[in-house]
């Protein structure tokens, strides 16, 4: 398995990103987001978290137009693995790979703290090796609020594709286990065709015990079972 | 060719709840301003453009506003072209 994750001036979550793509026993490949292009052989890219441009104007919007970009949308139209993790979550809305947008969370307040997520669907190359039906991992954003219009929303739900939901530890939706307002709970979503995913909170920063939770590992477990499984039968 | 300034005035939609808008409505409410409400608070973005006209400086901007300046999904824009000239009223 073969993993490049994209670097953009004010990412912080790269080294990371890199650190559990390594666990899952890929080969892992830095990319900058000046380079033209990425390799072919790539199966899964990682838009990483962080402050891309600072955050000016809006969260993702500077990133979007980075050169990298037109390939990372080309593999995804292809059927490449893409993930957004927090600011690669806001930076793949607003390339348009996946619908809505991340504004202000609703307390106004960045907030930082382990939350619980619901996994919604598990038949998806992000959960499938999930053992668990909630996780806990970690958030730290500032306009983390998912919004899109009614329609969007309820295709999402009719289809789906909302992948996470903030919940209490339990596993129920209550209004004080959402943190930043988002509609539905939403904490992560997936497109129509099941290989790009966004999502707020960070499991790479969830990965061994020693952080507090290793149960970020189980969608960087899934993706490696889904790109093992597809080299089998191409094998 | 003219130097024409662009004034582009961006807020949330009025669809979506503008959480700023509302602290800030809150707090002067506080101060006993009970006549002041729908604060809305938004960005305001300055340009200039060339342009042969009026009509086309105001093209260059809605361009602008499409592709980089806002995100439909969550915010709505207007566009005010000046005259350089014109001291910050309307051409």
């Amino acid at each position: 398995m073969k993993v490049g994750v994209v670097t953009f001036p004010g990412s912080n979550c790269d080294a990371d990103a890199r650190y559990a793509s390594q666990l899952i026993g890929a080969e892992v490949v830095q990319l900058w987001h000046k380079d033209p292009s990425i390799p072919s052989d790539l199966d899964l890219v990682i838009l990483p978290g962080g402050f891309s441009f600072g955050d000016y104007l809006r969260t993702g919007a500077i990133a979007r137009f980075s050169p990298i970009m037109p390939s990372v949308v080309e593999f995804a139209n292809r059927g490449g693995l893409v993930v957004g993790i927090c600011n690669g979550f806001q930076i793949l809305c607003e390339t348009g790979l996946l619908p809505g947008a991340l504004i202000r969370n609703e307390n106004l307040s960045f907030i930082c703290k382990d939350v619980h997520l619901r996994i919604e669907n598990t038949q998806t190359a992000f959960t499938s090796a999930a053992e668990q039906n909630v996780l806990r991992i970690p958030i730290a954003h500032g306009d983390g609020r998912y919004t899109a219009s009614p329609e969007v929303i309820d295709e999402l739900e009719r289809t789906g594709r909302v992948l996470f939901r903030y919940v209490n530890e339990g596993g129920e939706q209550t209004p004080n286990a959402n943190p930043n307002g988002s509609m539905n709970d939403i904490a992560g979503i997936i497109n129509e065709r099941g290989n790009v995913m966004g999502m707020m909170p960070h499991p790479e920063r969830a990965i061994e015990p020693l952080l507090g939770s290793d149960d970020g590992m189980a969608v960087f477990a899934s993706m490696a079972a889904y790109v093992n499984a597809l080299s089998e039968t191409t094998a | 060719m003219k130097l024409y300034q662009a004034k582009v005035t961006v807020t949330l939609r009025k669809s979506i709840l503008d959480v700023q808008g509302k602290t800030v409505e809150h707090a002067l409410h506080s101060l006993h301003m009970p006549a002041l409400s729908n604060v809305r608070i938004g960005k305001h973005i300055e340009l200039s453009v060339h342009a042969p006209d009026k009509d086309r400086a105001f093209e260059l901007a809605d361009d602008a506003c499409k592709k980089l300046l806002t995100n439909p999904v969550m915010e709505d824009y207007s566009i005010e072209i000046f005259e350089p000239s014109t001291n910050g009223v309307p051409a």
